[in-house]
């Protein structure tokens, strides 16, 4: 797409609008007032330095790449302690086992069909302060052909905070907090890991569902990392509204296209604000439109897919590129805490 | 004529005239039809306009404007826009009282489009009351129905004794927080 002409057509156009605009100061206190309504802050950090995870463990980090996680937010858990971990996964395996064969007496510790792996997840944090990331996973043994016994994980989740700190002021003593859980594989195992923190921990799991406003605030800054290699299209599709038959229209553009675009766009160092954000998703509908005569903006951003990763509001995400990962769980970790909160 | 004016033409006796401006033409006929079911001892006419300016050619039949209610869906950024550009064909006496935002679709927050900052922004800028209502349930249609006849009859100067700016002082200190 050609990206410079449209682009400057609409930036003299916003311009005027944007002046009026002041711009809203992110205290503790005015997010709170306004988070009825998803009140996001109209300025974030930019990505910081990729790879900040010096002590990851590769193989861990590859793991969670080119899978689609489901995105759920947790509250809080209530004295978990990362020297116990053992235990909890003899509990847990205990528990998933007893739930998959309801009615029938189980002992804890005898050897079990299933069973529930804890670890941690190194490297996967913002700064210090940010609590240790969390790998639950389920391998089930199962008798090969050969007659060997093969492990095979059938589902995994992870707990992670990522520059959680700023957001969260005033966690209580014993509160450990990892507000962003994604999982991966059957929903009958994720209902019962979920029911068993619930029980053990004192928390609450909820779906996290991706704003439009949000999804194009990824769109916008997906499109301003830079990847070395596996480029792909950027593809935005919209939902079109208040039609009985559902019509879905997908946007591609071309990756260097959308950068050349963004970098037009973007010119504060160090942080996006919401009108470069506004600005770029307008430059792309004016683009459209002048083509095929379809306003955009009166349909609903529905999944972003960039080089970087994909997300559809219904809050399913694919990560695709390991050097980004902690920019990505950033916003998604501050996106967890404003529906906690 | 591009700017809709409060006070050029003459009122008409024991009526009163509405005006809804948004794109969301489903909802805006729903609420027309709940504003007419309602009992009421005063001929009402109601405009439906997408967007603002009005067109000229038909405006010596048009009866004196007494209420505006500008119809802002935030799952509809388009909509959204449209009513900023609007609100710059509107005379701005009007903004003493004589007009109002009905803000719907605020229930599904994941499918909000709109900033909620700016949208509150708006009824700051312009001096005019925000009504969060969610139109596509009866009950709510009905009761904004009846709290929008209310002001219209207020703004027309049928109610002795309070004038739409006097009403809408009272409604901006409730909502000032």
């Amino acid at each position: 797409m050609d990206a410079s002409e449209p682009g400057k057509a609409v930036a003299a156009e916003a311009g005027t609008h944007l002046a009026s605009t002041t711009t809203l100061s992110r205290g503790p206190a005015a997010g709170r007032s306004r988070l009825l309504f998803g009140h996001t802050p109209r300025r974030r950090a930019a990505p910081p330095s990729p790879a900040p995870q010096e002590n990851a463990d590769p193989q861990k980090m590859a793991f969670l790449l080119r899978k689609q996680w489901a995105l759920y937010s947790v509250t809080p858990l209530y004295k978990f302690s990362y020297a116990n971990m053992k235990e909890y996964s003899r509990h847990l395996s205990a528990f998933v086992a007893a739930e998959k064969q309801k009615g029938l007496a189980m002992v804890v510790g005898i050897d079990l069909s299933i069973k529930v792996i804890f670890s941690t997840l190194l490297g996967l944090k913002g700064t210090d302060r940010d609590q240790a990331a969390i790998l639950v996973q389920i391998a089930s043994k199962t008798q090969t052909t050969s007659g060997k016994e093969e492990e095979k994980v059938v589902w995994s989740g992870w707990f992670c905070c990522v520059f959680g700190d700023e957001l969260l002021e005033n966690v209580p003593e014993d509160f450990i907090c990892l507000p962003l859980f994604l999982a991966n594989g059957a929903e009958t195992y994720t209902a019962i890991i979920g029911t068993w923190f619930q029980k053990t921990f004192d928390c609450c799991f909820s779906r996290l569902a991706i704003s439009p406003l949000n999804l194009a605030w990824m769109a916008a800054m997906w499109t301003g990392y830079k990847v070395d290699s596996h480029a792909v299209a950027t593809e935005l599709i919209f939902s079109v509204p208040c039609i009985p038959q559902r019509l879905d229209i997908s946007y591609a553009i071309h990756p260097e296209d959308a950068q050349a675009l963004w970098d037009t766009v973007q010119n504060t160092q160090g942080e996006v604000t919401q009108e470069e954000v506004d600005l770029f998703m307008d430059c792309l509908y004016s683009h459209f439109h002048r083509h095929f005569k379809i306003h955009l903006s009166a349909t609903r951003l529905v999944k972003v897919s960039t080089s970087i990763a994909s997300v559809h509001s219904d809050g399913n995400l694919k990560i695709l590129q390991s050097k980004y990962l902690i920019g990505v769980l950033m916003l998604l970790t501050e996106l967890a805490i404003l529906q906690i909160q | 004529m591009s700017v809709v004016r409060p006070f050029d033409k003459l009122p008409v006796l024991n009526s009163a005239a509405i005006l809804l401006v948004g794109t969301d033409e489903d909802l805006q006929r729903q609420l027309a039809q709940t504003i007419l079911k309602e009992k009421k001892d005063f001929k009402i006419s109601i405009h439906l306009a997408t967007s603002l300016p009005l067109p000229a050619e038909r405006d010596h039949i048009r009866p004196r404007i007494d209420l505006i209610v500008f119809m802002i869906n935030v799952q509809s950024k388009y909509g959204f826009k449209n009513i900023e550009a609007s609100l710059a064909h509107v005379d701005a006496n009007f903004f003493l009282g004589k007009v109002c935002f009905l803000v719907t679709g605020v229930g599904r927050v994941n499918h909000c489009s709109v900033d909620m900052s700016a949208v509150r922004k708006l009824g700051d800028v312009y001096c005019s009351p925000l009504i969060f209502c969610e139109l596509e349930l009866e009950g709510i249609r009905i009761s904004t129905a009846q709290r929008l006849l209310r002001m219209l009859q207020i703004c027309a100067g049928h109610v002795p004794g309070v004038s739409a700016l006097f009403f809408s002082s009272l409604m901006r200190s409730s909502n000032d927080e």
